[in-house]
């Protein structure tokens, strides 16, 4: 019954020729990842730099100008060019897998989503090149900032930048609502999809829904620069506020864009590292769907200093997205409660997203709080939040997906000594640098300046930041040489290295065109594991 | 009658897959990411004119575009037609009729044409630029960003016309037709309520 028949290409075409026209949903899901993790370090420079600026008051670096194209550009990157693509990339490789299907629904418009990012990039960065640089206003690009007299084509560029990559967004989350509503084998009902599938569907779903709305004020804002709008111009009638909340409609719900999937990651880890199945599956399932729906009623929490939104409202919702948010929290651990825990690299990077994902959490809290937002907002305070949830969050977790599927990506498994080392180094370094992020912000340190007063009393804890900073990337080191070593001489892995539940598992590694020479029976949540059960006990 | 047999058609023509056909799924969630950018520039419109003290601001008697409301009217009602044909299309080749689809999609696209080139006539007339005020870049930023979609349409018609006389298309065969319908009918329905908001409501304050 479900077969799906293997078909082999036609003709030799050389590597590289193949690579640059795949439509295989697992190729164009490595080309996802393998930018994406590219993007990641030449963020991950830019940070060094905005860090090695701030070790000490003073300007011993770089301009006022080169910080803020820094401090932008890195923020740009990291979002836009990796979060958003990694967590694009895990679910093009594996929701085809989950799901039992050969391929995405639009095979080539799926190729078309990817080779806009590269383009974007390049877009994005060649700012640099122009005489007034790279855009330097913050990635949020608020008006009047955002404004042609204060800066030059590089902001420009960063719109078109961000115009490709909304593109590119919109067509992937598309793809894949319409893969996973159409494309499922017979028997995985909705209720069967593993976690992560329904992950990257209620993503999709904010992608659609949301990322046009930027679309349109990213226009806006291009208007208003080289067109001579009004907009964003109160002198002239405009609304500054306006960009601020179409800007923020967009970039809240992004925010679960870039953790939902990485939540979807872990909760296939800590199952298979368990030895048990996911502690409440449905309500984890409806949690999800809570936390995409009120993602869109919360995006003026960001502007609470303003004046200008109804703060309780966006108080209260922004407060009750800890519900569904706890509820996942709890299920993640009474997953691991007496489980017979292995600790291997996946799940250390799935507890280090636990620990640090519940402090961003926390500390979220308190920016929700309106009195309290007075005080911190635009401080370091919101600096270590977004990068306990983003980093200590999505990026754990991005860890995690790399040590699970890397052995069906690519037949071998990535050296777990090495895949520890760069855990504990990155732990370590990741607290160190944004940790001391929280005291500055209470003590009033604000965000994107590039000097500060040395009797502030910020000093130390800079210098600490900074050597934090230094210490994660260290711990990159490790991972490249990790990489580097696995794919000469890596491991074997097999096809079911971890003993894993869900349908990826089911194929070789890596799988075959088109996936699956036949598929176990779909009877739960769970197929593989059950294929395993009935082999053992018949 | 046409109408059931259309049905049956429909039915015979998508039996191989259950439900929606992925192109015509692609194509809704598509339209519905096109409603939310549309949203996004609505939202800046009404936010300016609220922020206004009066709506057309002073200072350009041609912001009362309402008293200049001809040419207008008539590439509405002729894109409103257009929405008309292109259904008829759709339901020829529900019966597999070729010929008729090719008929109304021409059309369809011909009127589509003039109202490109209605608008762009009117933008010659109108007496003020995207520079002149709040109005002027709302009301060029609505209109263009409509036309740019009518213009898309009107290219994907073409492709549909192209392969309509091709003999692509058959009854069972022909999800793309029902897409670029969709799509077609979205433009026109954005058309209506933005026609609606810079020429008749104006009027009504």
């Amino acid at each position: 019954m479900a077969t799906t028949t293997l078909r082999t290409s036609t003709g030799y075409r050389s590597g590289l020729y193949e690579w640059l026209t795949t439509t295989d949903h697992k190729k164009i899901g490595i080309l996802y990842l393998a930018n994406s993790i590219l993007m990641f370090l030449l963020g991950g420079i830019f940070a060094l730099v905005v860090r090695l600026e701030l070790a000490q008051p003073g300007l011993q670096f770089l301009s006022d100008s080169a910080y803020n194209q820094a401090f932008t550009i890195h923020a740009s990157l990291m979002l836009f060019l990796f979060v958003i693509p990694v967590l694009a990339g895990f679910g093009n490789y594996i929701v085809p897998l989950m799901i039992g299907a050969p391929d995405m629904a639009f095979p080539r418009i799926n190729a078309f989503s990817f080779w806009l990012l590269p383009l974007a990039a390049i877009v994005m960065l060649s700012g640099f090149a122009t005489g007034g640089g790279a855009a330097a206003a913050g990635w949020t690009e608020y008006s009047p900032l955002a404004q042609a007299k204060y800066e030059g084509i590089g902001t420009d560029l960063w719109i078109v930048a961000l115009l490709l990559i909304g593109t590119s967004s919109i067509l992937g989350a598309i793809n894949f609502i319409v893969t996973i509503f159409k494309m499922r084998a017979p028997g995985m009902t909705l209720l069967r999809m593993p976690v992560m599938v329904w992950t990257v569907l209620v993503t999709s779903i904010l992608v659609l829904m949301a990322t046009p709305v930027l679309t349109s004020a990213l226009i806006m804002l291009f208007i208003d620069r080289n067109l001579g709008g009004h907009f964003f111009d109160p002198a002239t009638g405009g609304n500054a506020i306006l960009w601020q909340n179409t800007f923020w409609f967009y970039s809240h719900p992004a925010v679960y864009i870039m953790v939902l999937p990485a939540m979807g990651i872990i909760s296939e880890v800590l199952p298979v590292f368990s030895r048990k199945p996911l502690f409440g599956y449905k309500a984890f399932i409806f949690a999800t769907a809570a936390i995409g729906a009120l993602g869109f009623s919360v995006w003026a929490h960001h502007m609470f200093t303003t004046g200008a939104v109804y703060l309780p409202f966006f108080s209260f919702m922004t407060f009750l997205i800890a519900i569904p948010t706890g509820v996942k929290m709890f299920n993640w651990i009474a997953t691991m409660f007496r489980g017979q825990l292995t600790f291997s690299t996946p799940l250390l990077y799935a507890i280090g997203f636990l620990t640090m994902f519940l402090i961003g959490g926390i500390n979220g809290a308190f920016s929700a709080a309106v009195p309290v937002d007075f005080a911190i907002h635009d401080t370091y305070w919101v600096v270590a939040h977004i990068h306990y949830v983003l980093f200590g969050g999505s990026v754990f977790a991005v860890f995690a997906g790399l040590y699970y599927w890397w052995p069906k990506m690519f037949g071998r498994r990535l050296n777990e000594t090495l895949g520890k080392i760069q855990f504990v180094f990155m732990f370590i370094g990741f607290n160190l640098t944004f940790f001391p992020m929280h005291i500055l912000g209470l003590s009033g340190m604000p965000r994107r300046i590039a000097d500060y007063d040395p009797n502030a009393g910020w000093n130390d804890l800079n210098l600490l930041a900074t050597i934090g900073g230094f210490t994660i990337a260290a711990s990159l080191l490790p991972f490249l040489w990790n990489v580097f070593i696995t794919f000469r001489s890596g491991e074997p892995a097999g096809d079911d290295p971890w003993e894993g539940n869900t349908l990826e598992w089911a194929t070789s590694s890596p799988p075959p065109p088109y996936n699956f020479d036949h598929l176990p029976e779909i009877r739960s949540e769970r197929p593989v594991f059950d294929a395993r059960h009935r082999a053992t006990h018949a | 009658m046409a109408l059931q047999v259309s049905d049956h058609e429909d039915a015979a023509g998508h039996g191989a897959e259950q439900g929606i056909s992925n192109v015509i799924l692609g194509m809704i969630l598509f339209i519905c990411s096109e409603v939310m950018f549309f949203a996004g520039l609505f939202a800046a419109y009404f936010n300016v004119r609220a922020n206004s003290p009066i709506w057309p601001p002073a200072g350009n008697e041609h912001f009362h575009v309402a008293n200049e409301i001809a040419l207008p009217l008539v590439i509405t009602t002729l894109l409103i037609i257009s929405s008309f044909t292109c259904q008829l299309g759709v339901w020829s080749i529900r019966r597999g009729d070729r010929q008729g689809l090719i008929r109304n999609i021409s059309v369809t696209v011909i009127l589509g044409v003039i109202f490109l080139i209605g608008q762009g006539y009117d933008y010659t007339q109108l007496g003020f630029t995207l520079a002149d005020g709040t109005f002027g870049t709302t009301f060029f930023t609505l209109t263009g960003f409509h036309g740019a979609h009518v213009l898309g349409g009107v290219l994907m018609l073409s492709v549909v016309l192209y392969r309509a006389t091709a003999g692509q298309f058959s009854a069972k065969h022909h999800d793309m037709v029902e897409a670029v319908s969709l799509y077609w009918h979205f433009v026109d329905v954005v058309w209506i309520v933005l026609f609606s908001l810079l020429y008749l409501l104006p009027t009504a304050r």
